[in-house]
C-alpha cells in the first residue's frame, strides 16, 4: 500500500500554495508534515485526501492513478482540529457510523467499536453524547471513528491542538502505539518539533508551500538539508552567526575562531552560515576547545529544571536553554560558549555545507 | 498598578450549594503583591477561569470579597474596575486599521494625540507590526490579528492589572517564543501586576514569578517554578508539571530509607511512622539508568525527543518515566535505576510531607 504523488502542485487565483511535490508514503508508516501556519500542510492533506483537485501532476494510490477521483470513492479518513461529532448520536453510533455506510454486519460493527472505544479509553462512555463529553473525549471519539473505517490513508490534521497540556501528552504517546497496530498510512499535520519527535516515524518539513526535506523524524531533526529546515525543525528557533572560512580554520566573529575539522575540512574559503540549538549553548565553559562569545543578557525565564536565556550577540537574537535554575543579573554582559561539535554549517544559499559533527555521530 | 486580595472566595454555579463538592472555586485566601506576574495554571474545569473572570468583575463570587489596594471591589463592574483584558481567540475591529485598533482604548480616554502617536508606535515595535500599521485588520492571519490583541491589552499604562485568559493558543511556537519574552521584558520595564491563563506548562512557568497551580477547584500551590520542579507540595503538582511529570511510587517509609518490594531507597530526611496511602516521587530528570546497583526495571520504549531522551520502563509492574541526555546511549545492559537522594520526596495521601532535618 502506497501514496504516491507524482510533481503535485496547487495555484489558486495565481497564488501557488502547494509548489511542484514528489513524495511516497509507504503502509504502516506515521508521516508527520511540520511546518508553521500558512505553510501548506492542511493544503497538501486535502490534495492527498481528493478533497482538491492538483493545478498540476498525479496522485496513485497503490500504483493507480486516483487523481480524479472523489474523496468518496477513496479509502481516506481525516480528523481535523476542531473535534467533529454528530451531536445527536451516542458516542457508540457516532463511532459506528463510517462502517454503517459501508454497510458492514452489526457483529461487525460492534466489535470494531467496542476495539476502537478500548484503544481509546472510551468504553464508559459509549452511551453518551459528544456534548456530554470533555474535549479531549470528543477528539478520542472523532479518532476512535477514523480507525474502525479502517481506511487506507488516515489524515490528521493538528488533531491534538485544542486539548490540555496533559491529554496532548498522554495522547501523543497513545498515538503511534494505536497506529503501528492499525496498519494505514498515517499523515499528522503540526507546528510542533517537539510533537513531530515525540511521533517518530518520518516527517516532511513545510515552508512556504515547498516540502524542504523528507525522512525519518530523527535525521531531519539532526541532518537538516537547508537552514529554512532546520528553522522550521527547531523550538526555541535555532540561533545563526555569519561566519568566514580562511585556510583551515572557521573564524566566528568576535576574534574566535576554530578548526575546520571534519567535514569543514574541505570547505573552499568563504562567507558562510553557523547555525546551533539553544540547548548546545552553555553558560560554564567544560568542553575543551569550547568557543567563547560575549553576549548581553536580555531576558531569563526559568521552567523549574532548566533556563532559558535570551541573549544580544552584537544585535543577533539567540536564544540558550540551559541546565539548572540559574539567577542571573538582566542587561549584565554574559559569556556562553559553543563546542564546534555542535555547529551546523550553511552556505550563503541556506543549504547545508557541513553538518554538526555530533549529529553524524548520533 | 494593584495588590489584589482574595478574601475567603468561594463560588458555585449552583444556586444553594449544599457541600464543599457544589463548589467550582473552592474557598481561598491570599494576596497577590503589587506588580508581580502570576500564573494560574491547571487542566481544563479545574476552576482557573472561574478565578480570573471573579477579578475581572465578569462573575460576582457566590462567597467572600475581592480587594484591589484593599479596596473592595466585589460589586464593581469591570469597566470600574480599570483592567485590561486579553482573550484566547483575537478581538479586533476589522475595519480599522492595525493602528487604529492599537489606539482605541487610549483615544476612549481622551489621551493626547501625541502620546497616542508615541505610545503606539512603541506598542507596534514590540509586537512587531510597525510595517502593518497601516493596513486594515481584515484579511490579517489569525495570529496577526492575536498580536492586536496582545498590543490593545498593553497599551495603556495606567490599568490596575492586565489579565490573559490563554492568549498564545492560536499563535504559532515560533512566534509564541518572541511574544512571551516581550511580554516578559515588559513587565519588568512597567512591572504591570499580571494574572496570566494556561493550560500550558512552559507558558506558566517561563511567564510567572509565582505559579498558582489549581486542581478541582482548589489551589494546591503557589510558588516559583523551581519550588515546583523541586518541592511540589502535591502529587498532582508533581504530575502537572514537568513533561513527562513526575514518577509517584508505593513506598513503606522507615526512618530515612523508602522501602519499595524488599529494595531500599535513601531519602534527604528522616522520617516518623507514616498513616495513610503513602508514595515517594521522584522526577524523570533525578533518575539515572545503569548497569550497576539500584532498582530492578525492564525498559519498554525509548523515545528520541532532541534534546534528551525518554526512556519508559517498568518498575515492580508499574510504568517508570527516566530521562537521559542527548549524547547518552542506552544499552540492553541498563537494568538498573538510581535516584538523586537529594531529589525525593515523600507523599503522604497526595500531599507532600516534610521530614526531620538529618
Amino acid at each position: 500500500m502506497t501514496l504516491e504523488l507524482r510533481n503535485v502542485s496547487k495555484v489558486i487565483g495565481g497564488q501557488t500554495h502547494i509548489y511542484p511535490t514528489d513524495l511516497t508514503l509507504n503502509k504502516g508508516t506515521m508521516n508527520v508534515l511540520l511546518g508553521p501556519t500558512l505553510s501548506g500542510k492542511t493544503s497538501l492533506m486535502r490534495l492527498m485526501a481528493g478533497l482538491d483537485k492538483p493545478t498540476t501532476g498525479q496522485i496513485f494510490w497503490q500504483g493507480q492513478d486516483v487523481t480524479g477521483m472523489r474523496v468518496q470513492d477513496r479509502q481516506v479518513a481525516m480528523v481535523y482540529q476542531q473535534f467533529i461529532n454528530y451531536p445527536t448520536m451516542t458516542v457508540y453510533d457516532n463511532i459506528a457510523s463510517p462502517m454503517r455506510l459501508l454497510g458492514k454486519s452489526r457483529a461487525e460493527i460492534d466489535a470494531s467499536v467496542r476495539k476502537a472505544a478500548d484503544l481509546m479509553q472510551l468504553s464508559p462512555l459509549l452511551d453518551r453524547k459528544p456534548l456530554e463529553l470533555s474535549g479531549g473525549q470528543q477528539q478520542r471519539c472523532a479518532l476512535a471513528r477514523a480507525l474502525v473505517k479502517d481506511a487506507g490513508l488516515v489524515l490528521l490534521d493538528e488533531p491534538l491542538a485544542n486539548l490540555d497540556y496533559k491529554l496532548r501528552e498522554e495522547l501523543r504517546v497513545e498515538i503511534p502505539k494505536i497506529f503501528e497496530e492499525a496498519g494505514s498510512i498515517f499523515v499528522y499535520a503540526t507546528t510542533e518539533p517537539e510533537e513531530a519527535l515525540l511521533l517518530g516515524g518520518s516527517t516532511a518539513a513545510l515552508f512556504e508551500g515547498r516540502v524542504t526535506q523528507f525522512g525519518p523524524t530523527p535525521t531531519v531533526y539532526r541532518q537538516p538539508v537547508d537552514a529554512t529546515t532546520a528553522r522550521v525543525f527547531s523550538d526555541p528557533p535555532m540561533n545563526f552567526l555569519r561566519v568566514s572560512k580562511t585556510g583551515s580554520k572557521i573564524m566566528f566573529g568576535d576574534g574566535q575562531s576554530a578548526p575546520a575539522m571534519g567535514p569543514m575540512e574541505s570547505l573552499a574559503d568563504g562567507r558562510y552560515l553557523a547555525g546551533f540549538r539553544p540547548n548546545h549553548v552553555e553558560i560554564n565553559a567544560h568542553a575543551n576547545g569550547a568557543m567563547a562569545f560575549e553576549t548581553k543578557l536580555v531576558v531569563t525565564e526559568l521552567t523549574g529544571s532548566e533556563t532559558f536565556v535570551h541573549l544580544d550577540h552584537h544585535g543577533e537574537r539567540w536564544v540558550g536553554l540551559v541546565h539548572g535554575v540559574h539567577d542571573l543579573e538582566l542587561g549584565a554582559a554574559l559569556k556562553v560558549y559553543l563546542d564546534p561539535r555542535h555547529v551546523y554549517i550553511f552556505g550563503e544559499g541556506g543549504e547545508l555545507v557541513a553538518p554538526a559533527s555530533y549529529a553524524l555521530a548520533a | 498598578m494593584a495588590k489584589i486580595t482574595l478574601d475567603n472566595l468561594a463560588h458555585s454555579y449552583l444556586p444553594s450549594p449544599k457541600g464543599e463538592d457544589d463548589f467550582a472555586l473552592k474557598e481561598l485566601n491570599h494576596d497577590w503583591a503589587d506588580g508581580e506576574a502570576y500564573a494560574l495554571l491547571g487542566a481544563s474545569g479545574c476552576g482557573k477561569s472561574t478565578l480570573l473572570n471573579i477579578i475581572s468583575g465578569l462573575l460576582h463570587p457566590s462567597q467572600g470579597r475581592i480587594l484591589f489596594d484593599d479596596v473592595d471591589v466585589t460589586h464593581a463592574s469591570t469597566a470600574d474596575r480599570n483592567i485590561a483584558q486579553v482573550f484566547q481567540f483575537p478581538v479586533v475591529y476589522d475595519t480599522m486599521t492595525v493602528r487604529d485598533n492599537l489606539a482605541f482604548p487610549l483615544k476612549n480616554r481622551g489621551a493626547r494625540p501625541q502620546y497616542i502617536a508615541d505610545r503606539v508606535q512603541q506598542i507596534a515595535q514590540m509586537i512587531g507590526m510597525e510595517a502593518e500599521l497601516g493596513k486594515r485588520a481584515r484579511g490579517l492571519t489569525a495570529d496577526a490579528k492575536q498580536k492586536i490583541s496582545l498590543g490593545r491589552g498593553m497599551v495603556r499604562e495606567d490599568v490596575n492589572a492586565l489579565l490573559f485568559d490563554e492568549p498564545l493558543t492560536v499563535i504559532d511556537p515560533h512566534m509564541k517564543w518572541e511574544l512571551r519574552t516581550q511580554l516578559k521584558s515588559l513587565h519588568h520595564e512597567f512591572g504591570h501586576t499580571m494574572i496570566y491563563v494556561t493550560h500550558d506548562q512552559t507558558e506558566a512557568l517561563t511567564f510567572a514569578d509565582k505559579v498558582v497551580v489549581m486542581y478541582d477547584g482548589r489551589v494546591v500551590q503557589i510558588g516559583t517554578p523551581q519550588e515546583l520542579f523541586e518541592r511540589p507540595e502535591h502529587t498532582f503538582v508533581g504530575y502537572f508539571i514537568g513533561s513527562p511529570g513526575m514518577n509517584v511510587i508505593p513506598a513503606a517509609i522507615d526512618g530515612q530509607m523508602a522501602n519499595i518490594h524488599g529494595a531500599t531507597v535513601a531519602l534527604p530526611q528522616a522520617y516518623d511512622a507514616l498513616d495513610g496511602k503513602v508514595e515517594i516521587g521522584v522526577r524523570p530528570e533525578f533518575v539515572t539508568l545503569t548497569e550497576g546497583e539500584g532498582l530492578p526495571v525492564k525498559v519498554r520504549r525509548v523515545e528520541d525527543v532532541g534534546r534528551h531522551k525518554i526512556v519508559r520502563a517498568d518498575l515492580f509492574g508499574s510504568e517508570i518515566n527516566i530521562v537521559a541526555g542527548e549524547d547518552t546511549s542506552i544499552s540492553p545492559d541498563m537494568t538498573r535505576v538510581t535516584f538523586d537522594p537529594a531529589h525525593v520526596n515523600v507523599y503522604v495521601n497526595d500531599w507532600r510531607r516534610a521530614g526531620k532535618a538529618a
